[in-house]
């Protein structure tokens, strides 16, 4: 039985490296990227199998999913694809990058080999503390919460940077009425889901990238079959929800700093209600900023 | 008892797998578009059907096979919808050609 789960997980290395390569180097940026979405794919199987399950949901909802719609959408603005040309400074310069990271993850990796590390104990031991009961959770959210309010604002860079490029919309094809139809189903599941990955993320793998990643599926499904209006940055209300996260984030943290224990130190008996309230803002915010960056400001969809 | 819903199990496993690797097939070999989507969406409906089923009579619980069999009906559901997209636009690519069409396969 231990050989055919070696076997697979062989076979799951054998197949990452494959379509890596590939898909760096295949010659249409077309098939690049449905190879880099497989690749996504395949390397949400692979966090599952090292028994990561939030991991895995992450990659699959935001490395795959999300990253291929962007790709998508990228390539069909950019037109005829430019000749590829690689000059050779360019590959010397990726190679020495590639082995300097490749030299950060190996020394990241090597202490797994020395036994067991003090960390999940720590965990752990603080987890009553934290006010959740799944360690991820209370990693992200509470021991390093700083970490994910950063994300936060490297997703609304995201979405300002692309309004600043101000992208050209392209063709769209008529929305017909079997995916009208369709997504009239889907959309009300995505939100369940949604909200079922948020509530149970506080003891059980999940939280609010994956349930915002899914909430921003159903949207914009919704919105491709035409069934909403045009997303604007300038609408206050979307501006609204894509900040609440980041301003619930900081409102909480400054008013530990202010009235409590200190910047990002929640009050033990509250914890959990704080880290809920935060979860929430960020689901909707993340939500509205994966929306604006896939189909923001596009008037032509849905026609 | 158990031993035969093992022996059903395993036939429905094998039999779905075959659907899994004659879709493959038809999407890799087939000439046009229609007939590959037709082996494809083939491949997730009755492949996955069998997969589930077989899956199924070896479940724990009833709630294992519900999900299972929650999950195949979306994804039939998932698969039909897009199949009957892409034929539909490769259709409208067929009635006029001359259309510029930057979306394509190259």
């Amino acid at each position: 039985m231990l050989s055919l789960e070696l076997l697979f997980d062989i076979t799951l290395s054998v197949l990452l490296l494959i379509l890596a390569g590939t898909a760096l180097h295949v010659r249409h940026l077309y098939t690049g990227i449905v190879l880099f979405v497989a690749f996504g794919l395949l390397l949400a199987i692979t966090w599952a199998r090292l028994g990561a399950p939030d991991l895995a949901l992450a990659e699959a909802a935001i490395g795959a999913g999300l990253t291929g719609v962007l790709l998508l959408a990228a390539l069909a603005r950019i037109g005829p694809e430019p000749p590829p040309r690689r000059p050779p400074a360019r590959a010397l310069s990726a190679g020495v990058l590639g082995v300097l990271v490749l030299i950060l993850l190996i020394r990241a990796v090597l202490p797994l080999e020395q036994g067991p590390q003090p960390l999940p104990g720590l965990v752990s031991a603080h987890l009553d503390t934290s006010g959740v009961s799944h360690p991820v959770t209370a990693v992200l959210l509470n021991f390093r919460a700083w970490d994910t309010l950063l994300e936060l604002v490297v997703l609304l860079l995201a979405v300002l940077g692309v309004r600043q490029l101000q992208p050209a919309g392209y063709k769209q094809a008529h929305a017909w009425t079997l995916l009208r139809a369709w997504s009239r189903i889907l959309a009300p599941l995505s939100v369940i889901i949604a909200g079922y990955l948020l509530w149970r993320g506080s003891h059980a793998p999940g939280g609010a990238f994956q349930a915002g990643a899914l909430l921003a599926a159903g949207i914009v499904l919704l919105r491709l079959a035409g069934l909403l209006p045009v997303l604007r940055w300038d609408d206050w209300p979307m501006r609204a929800l894509v900040l609440m996260g980041i301003v619930v984030f900081l409102g909480i943290a400054a008013a530990g700093a202010w009235l409590g224990s200190g910047w990002l130190n929640y009050p033990p008996q509250w914890s959990g209600n704080l880290i809920l309230l935060i979860e929430v803002a960020a689901t909707l915010s993340i939500a509205a900023s994966l929306s604006l960056l896939v189909i923001g400001e596009r008037e032509e969809l849905g026609t | 008892m158990t031993d035969l819903l093992a022996w059903l199990s395993g036939i429905a496993l094998v039999f779905g797998c075959f659907f899994f690797v004659a879709g493959t097939l038809g999407l890799l070999r087939f000439p046009d578009v229609y007939s590959r989507l037709h082996a494809v969406t083939k491949a997730d409906t009755l492949g996955l059907g069998l997969v589930v089923l077989g899956l199924s009579l070896r479940a724990e619980s009833w709630h294992a096979i519900a999900i299972m069999f929650a999950v195949w009906l979306l994804v039939m559901a998932s698969s039909t919808t897009a199949c009957q997209l892409l034929a539909r636009y490769q259709r409208e690519q067929d009635r006029n050609p001359e259309q510029e069409d930057d979306d394509a396969l190259p």
